[in-house]
């Protein structure tokens, strides 16, 4: 299964794969072929020879983080939920609906007993008795090879009753969600599951105290949790060697936009992103650049496609040092022939549509972000537009039970920030193909203040008016 | 992305000015004797309904099962879903009408849901929605959506045919869906993304021509074209 081989450390990054070694390997959906690769051992080995602490320590001296977006280490996730001998759950987040992002559906489709085999692990290592893995509706296929192999897992008692003798019990279903972006956020999830509409909690209580049922829950990514086998096969100490020190491990990568060969792309934590774009996915088409570049889906903040951002390491610390972040993993791409205006607008409505409603910063924030885009579009935006957007972009950011306001605010706020120029240029480009002739960029105040309340004070714009 | 749609008084909210009915009973759970629901049906419902230690959590299979019995979620349908796992109508209608794929209103029998997020639309999905719809819009059985990120930005500009993803596309492959659909053939098998091998054997030609993976048994698609990264 793992094929780490020492002689391999010195190789070049992209050639250690772990999740994806053999992965096109026919019928390795099939129990067979999996058990023939070593499949199942690491879960034998878990329940017969190691205590569930000690299957924890591993997974917490690994340094593996979670994989979903938010980078939180998983082993410390796993160590929160209380001991005891409350019903505690384990739900395998599934419903893979960042934009961009396509990693699980290859690794699920191709590889699920990797996931039932992590998941019988994680469980144990926490106690949980009950798992399920919440699978986006969309993913049909994917939710019936899943479905497939849990049959076979099943029938060969590795899912089940007093699994491999031990006094380890699991219950594992695959429950399928029915399109909602929301559903992929992890309290939003729990209550989808619980089968209610899908609407984020207020945390805390997180839910390693208080998640499904009421009960102790541990939520982690499917790519998160396929690691588990493959730490417990190394070691903890020796899987945390892969990387860099704060980023352990490999990740896969979607890498999808404007680049060549679109794709999912296995690579060890701190590749250079430059590797990534342009060695691995083959870089912008033919006679176009890099413009700009989402390094963690959606929802990351835009990068530009300067050198010195194609230069970064692609883990979660440099990301985040260079104000982005790693996110999901999924790189889109896009070149100088795409307008920003329309990407920007693009990515509004996205949000517009998911939001659950529930806060209103992000019901109407999103909202009025779309209206204003749609105004730049047609031309009827002025540049202080862009000062309001940023300041809507600004206050929804934080103020939501969940990350979905900021997930907007973060790329169209970066994008103003990168791109101003950009969209003054289309907002003056526009209003003159109306006649509606040009805004005064000049007198528009770009201050930290802009927007109504300055509008409401000193009156700038009147002496402006004559000076013209 | 979809308008909204309004009522004659302006409003998306139907009758916000009308006061409640007080009048009215308050309405209950459905009730079994005088609520038919098919005996398959029924046993599907109660099969999911015995996965979990609550019973809503059955919601979406059991709206799932009757959309797929009904074509939609009906009134009569959610109603049944109901009687079967003794919750209220209206809590049910609460949850169908949030997700995307449970459809409260009739709908074509074929579910064609053409990716226009951003990945897809950097690469023509948005020609492709508009492909699809002169290719099968005027069609009552087919059910056209443009749909946020299906999370197959691989083989961008994609579409799923009633569950089964399908890409890239280009306008001629919108037609063949919708003559592969009425013929009741499998949408575009050479494109289907079980033929797609892992995203490093393909170069940026195309997949190699030998080694081909099939991930699911299925007829094995022939050609070099089949993953066509196109090389824009």
């Amino acid at each position: 299964m793992t094929s780490v081989a020492a002689g391999q450390a010195g190789a070049q990054p992209d050639q250690i794969q772990i999740l994806f070694h053999e992965i096109d390997r026919p019928g390795l959906a099939s129990l067979d072929v999996y058990r023939d690769l070593g499949g199942y051992a690491m879960l034998k080995r878990a329940l017969t020879e190691m205590t569930p602490e000690a299957v924890l320590a591993e997974l917490q001296a690994s340094g593996v983080r979670g994989r979903g977006g938010a980078g939180f280490a998983m082993g410390k996730k796993a160590s929160f939920l209380p001991k005891g001998d409350m019903d505690k759950y384990l739900v395998c987040n599934a419903d893979e609906s960042e934009p961009g992002t396509f990693k699980d559906r290859e690794l699920m489709q191709k590889t699920p007993h990797t996931l039932i085999e992590g998941l019988a692990i994680s469980a144990y290592a926490v106690g949980a008795n009950r798992a399920y893995i919440y699978i986006r509706g969309e993913y049909a296929l994917q939710a019936d090879v899943l479905e497939d192999a849990l049959i076979e897992a099943k029938a060969a008692g590795y899912v089940g009753e007093r699994i491999f003798g031990s006094d380890f019990s699991l219950e594992l279903w695959v429950h399928r969600g029915a399109g909602a972006y929301i559903c992929g956020e992890e309290t939003a999830l729990l209550d989808s599951l619980e089968g209610k509409r899908g609407n984020p909690r207020l945390k805390p209580p997180f839910p390693a105290i208080n998640g499904l049922y009421g009960g102790p829950t541990l939520i982690n990514n499917v790519e998160t949790l396929m690691n588990a086998p493959h730490i417990l096969k190394m070691g903890g100490a020796e899987f945390a060697k892969i990387g860099t020190e704060t980023s352990t491990g490999t990740k896969v990568v979607s890498v999808s936009g404007c680049v060549r060969r679109p794709g999912n792309y296995e690579v060890v934590l701190g590749t250079p992103s430059r590797h990534i774009i342009e060695g691995l996915a083959g870089g912008a088409p033919e006679g176009r650049s890099i413009k700009a570049w989402f390094p963690g889906g959606s929802s990351a903040p835009v990068l530009p496609g300067t050198d010195e951002m194609l230069d970064l390491p692609y883990d979660f610390d440099s990301l985040a040092k260079a104000g982005s972040m790693l996110g999901s993993g999924a790189i889109i791409v896009i070149d100088d022939s795409i307008p920003i205006v329309d990407v920007a607008l693009k990515t509004a409505k996205f949000y517009r549509h998911e939001s659950c409603g529930k806060c209103t910063p992000c019901r109407e924030g999103t909202n009025w972000t779309v209206k204003m885009l749609e105004r730049v579009e047609t031309g009827e935006a002025t540049p202080m537009d862009l000062d309001i957007m940023a300041s809507v972009c600004e206050q929804m950011m934080g103020n939501c039970l969940c990350v979905l306001a900021d997930a907007m605010a973060m790329p169209i706020g970066s994008m103003i920030k990168h791109f101003r120029e950009e969209f003054e240029a289309h907002i003056e480009a526009a209003r003159e193909r109306n006649g509606l002739g040009i805004a005064m960029p000049d007198t528009v105040n770009r201050g930290a203040h802009a927007g109504p309340e300055d509008l409401l004070g000193e009156p700038a714009y009147a002496g402006a008016a004559e000076a013209h | 992305m979809a308008t909204v749609r309004r009522f004659e008084h302006g409003s998306r909210v139907p009758g916000w000015d009308e006061a409640a009915d007080l009048t009215k009973d308050p309405a209950v759970v459905p009730d079994p004797a005088s609520t038919p629901v098919p005996e398959d049906l029924r046993y599907e419902i109660e099969a999911y309904v015995a996965r979990y230690p609550d019973v809503r959590s059955a919601s979406i299979p059991a709206l799932f099962a009757v959309q797929r019995w009904h074509g939609w979620c009906s009134p009569t349908a959610i109603e049944q879903a109901a009687c079967v796992m003794r919750l209220t109508p209206a809590y049910l209608t609460s949850v169908a009408t949030f997700y995307d794929m449970l459809e409260t209103e009739p709908k074509g029998e074929h579910d064609v849901y053409v990716c226009t997020n951003i990945s897809c639309s950097l690469r023509g999905g948005d020609q492709v929605y508009e492909a699809m719809l002169s290719a099968g819009g005027d069609d009552p059985s087919f059910n056209i959506r443009s749909f946020e990120c299906l999370g197959a930005c691989d083989i961008a500009p994609m579409a799923s045919v009633n569950g089964i993803y399908v890409g890239p596309l280009d306008e001629d492959d919108c037609r063949t869906i919708v003559e592969d659909l009425k013929a009741g053939r499998t949408p575009l098998d050479a494109k289907q993304i079980r033929h797609r091998p892992q995203a490093t054997s393909l170069t940026a030609e195309g997949p190699p021509a030998v080694d081909r993976v099939d991930v699911a048994s299925g007829p094995s698609a022939s050609g070099n074209d089949t993953f066509g990264n196109k090389d824009m």
